[in-house]
């Protein structure tokens, strides 16, 4: 069976190419980039070049891109060093639907006594930006809101933000992780201070992050250790990953515009279909603002885990704000937090496209989807009682 | 992705008896959409009181289908005596087993099972001295105390693995700890009455309020509720709910509870607690 991959927010493929420039630095070139000798040595440069690759993606300069593990280590970072380079400030400004590498860490902050505004967002999933300048205050040590939200795609506008935490001489820090290679970044027409972002979201191989940090930014390590990273970052650098996301960047240059106008019509034609075919269905999130190749699509009265596990019988791979894919046994703290009432939460399932999805991976979800989705809901109590006339409809 | 057996797979896949009974010996209804599972079950009865048919519709995950599949396929042939007896357990192994975060699902169809049995002899379901502990799910003292006793669970993990007391907002942790450590007491305690002083009015609308502020408030408002103290007349307290709370379908059902359990705990046992418009 073919694998219908549309799960690109939770990981990407690792590109061809991508994967062909690592792999001399796993076979041959294996050496430590920090060694004296020439073998490990040598190395140093292909690091250099990566690091000019992802700063000319950013528009930032090739020392401002400090390389970590993932986009999780990249926001604890950001958020802890600006922590500690603040000691007389006590509150952090974030946002209730931030990836759990923000808003865990920030609940561990609030339980070691830091005060922490968590702002809410409407039911389009929009920050309100009057409420947000209202949060920040003169002991703020650090705002940090997401670029682009990884469950609905919603943009948030974090350059305006930027702006607005420096008026008050306040650090900013962003969770691009899911913006990266989706929509166009220049780190030299904002203020942004710090930038966490990640190389498997963007056709890179796992274990690969990068914090940007502005030029003059005050910064205090996570990991101890040794030089590397100019005593920013401790631990052997991870050559053939840090060769792999120069690549990646580069080739998300070249898609960007591909991303934007093939992926988005794929994105709009299956989001279109998907509302057309299938009643009580609905999209969470503002359709105005959001990335060009997200859409999360709720389905009234069924839930997330059974729609899933049906679709991956036909090798249609997504994911879910149900509670039971959570983990957890309540809902994604995203659609509670734009107050998605439960019957719609419940049914909650992502597609993330990439550009290597093709017409007929999206038509293969058009084709299947509706029956699934009947079949679920005439199993469901709340289907033919809510229904009435529409329950065999 | 989730550890499901083949038997699982397959009930889920393909759903045994799955729809509605016309015209009902049986019937009943389990679990909310604002828990993530919820469950109806109606059976047909011959004159000796067997179990001659047996449907199901659920609203949740894999398991949660399976485990009803499950349940009718055990039920049809039973008497209504033998029907009684089947545990939750036995609808796990029917299947080959369940995930521990999923043994709730079959406790649903238990549930469901044992509110189907109180329909057909026409005896009510829940004892009203009942109260509810958990808010976010809305699970009784008694329920959860079940639920401990034939399990055998010792841990709030296991409790919310089974019924997911407690898998919300997790104020009621200390209450599930207190039901845990009850049931395994050995030897009995011989409580003193607590001596409650009478307290005048003015006392008790204020202990009211703080009671709302400090063990009421804050976990509505993790949700995006509120709540509102509308008046007290003798001892019924008449609240408004605010923000999520106002509109969330389990509000009626558990929030009730919730707040009159706190306020019953906090202020005074006698006290009825009364939601208003305003």
């Amino acid at each position: 069976m073919k694998t219908i991959y549309l799960d690109n927010n939770a990981t990407t493929m690792a590109a061809p190419e991508v994967v062909e420039e690592m792999l001399p630095f796993l076979r041959e070139y294996y050496g430590n980039p920090s060694s004296m000798h020439t073998f490990g040595g040598q190395v140093a440069h292909n690091i250099l070049e990566a690091r000019q690759k992802i700063a000319s993606l950013l528009g930032a300069d090739h020392d401002e891109i400090i390389f970590t593990s993932c986009g999780t280590e990249s926001d604890n970072t950001a958020i802890t060093s600006a922590l500690s380079n603040n000691p007389g400030k006590n509150h952090i400004v974030t946002s209730r639907v931030e990836h759990p590498a923000v808003k865990v860490l920030c609940e561990n902050l609030a339980q070691k006594g830091y005060r922490v505004t968590s702002l809410p967002v409407d039911p389009e999933g929009r920050l309100d930006m009057d409420e947000y300048e209202a949060s920040l205050t003169p002991d703020t040590a650090i705002a940090s809101i997401m670029w682009a939200n990884n469950e609905t795609g919603v943009i948030f506008p974090v350059e305006e933000a930027a702006r607005l935490a420096h008026e008050k001489g306040i650090l900013f820090h962003t969770d691009a992780v899911q913006a990266i290679g989706k929509i166009p970044v220049n780190m030299k027409k904002n203020t942004i201070d710090m930038l966490s972002l990640s190389g498997h979201k963007l056709h890179a191989p796992k274990g690969i992050g990068v914090l940007y940090v502005r030029k003059g930014t005050r910064f205090s390590p996570f990991l101890i250790g040794g030089h590397q990273e100019k005593g920013r970052r401790g631990g052997t650098e991870n050559v053939p990953g840090i060769v792999a996301l120069g690549k990646a960047c580069e080739l998300a240059a070249v898609n960007m515009e591909k991303e934007n106008t093939y992926v988005r019509a794929l994105r709009d034609r299956l989001e279109n279909e998907l509302l057309k075919t299938i009643p009580q269905s609905k999209v969470n999130g503002t359709r105005e603002t959001r990335l060009p190749n997200t859409v999360n699509i709720s389905f009234e009265f069924i839930e997330g885990e059974s729609i899933l596990l049906l679709m991956d019988q036909f090798g249609i791979c997504a994911s879910s704000g149900s509670a039971c894919t959570s983990g957890s046994l309540q809902p994604s703290h995203v659609l509670r937090a734009m107050g998605v009432p439960y019957t719609m939460a419940h049914g909650s399932v992502r597609f993330s496209l990439s550009v290597y999805n093709t017409a007929g991976d999206v038509d293969a979800v058009i084709k299947e989807l509706p029956a699934i989705i009947e079949k679920l809901r005439v199993l469901s109590p709340y289907w033919a009682t809510s229904q009435g006339t529409c329950a065999t409809a | 992705m989730w550890e499901y057996t083949d038997k699982v797979k397959e009930h889920f896949l393909n759903p045994r008896n799955a729809g509605e009974i016309e015209n009902p010996d049986a019937v009943a209804e389990v679990g909310s959409i604002a828990c993530g599972d919820a469950m109806k079950l109606t059976m047909k009865l011959d004159e000796n009181k067997r179990i001659v048919d047996a449907k199901f519709k659920t609203f949740g995950c894999a398991s949660a289908i399976a485990s009803a599949s499950a349940l009718t396929e055990i039920l049809k042939g039973k008497t209504i005596e033998e029907a009684e007896k089947i545990t939750n357990q036995e609808i796990a192994d029917y299947l080959g087993g369940l995930p521990p975060e999923k043994m709730h699902c079959s406790v649903l169809g238990q549930e469901a099972l044992e509110k189907a049995i109180e329909n057909y002899r026409g005896v009510s379901h829940k004892k009203p001295e009942e109260v509810i502990v958990c808010a976010c799910f809305g699970l009784t003292d008694g329920e959860i105390e079940r639920a401990v006793r034939q399990n055998h669970l010792t841990s709030i993990e296991e409790v919310t693995n089974y019924t997911k007391a407690g898998g919300g907002c997790g104020n009621c942790h200390e209450k599930i700890q207190a039901i845990i450590d009850r049931v395994y007491e050995t030897k009995e305690r011989q409580e003193q009455p607590v001596e409650r002083p009478k307290l005048s009015n003015l006392q008790k609308i204020r202990m009211i309020e703080e009671t709302i502020e400090r063990e009421i408030r804050p976990s509505l408002k993790h949700d995006g509720g509120d709540i509102e103290l509308v008046d007290v007349v003798g001892n019924r307290v008449l609240v408004a709910m605010r923000g999520a709370c106002a509109t969330c379908q389990a509000s009626q059902a558990t929030m009730k509870g919730f707040v009159q359990g706190k306020l019953q705990e906090f202020v005074a046992p006698e006290l009825v607690v009364e939601e208003v418009a305003s």
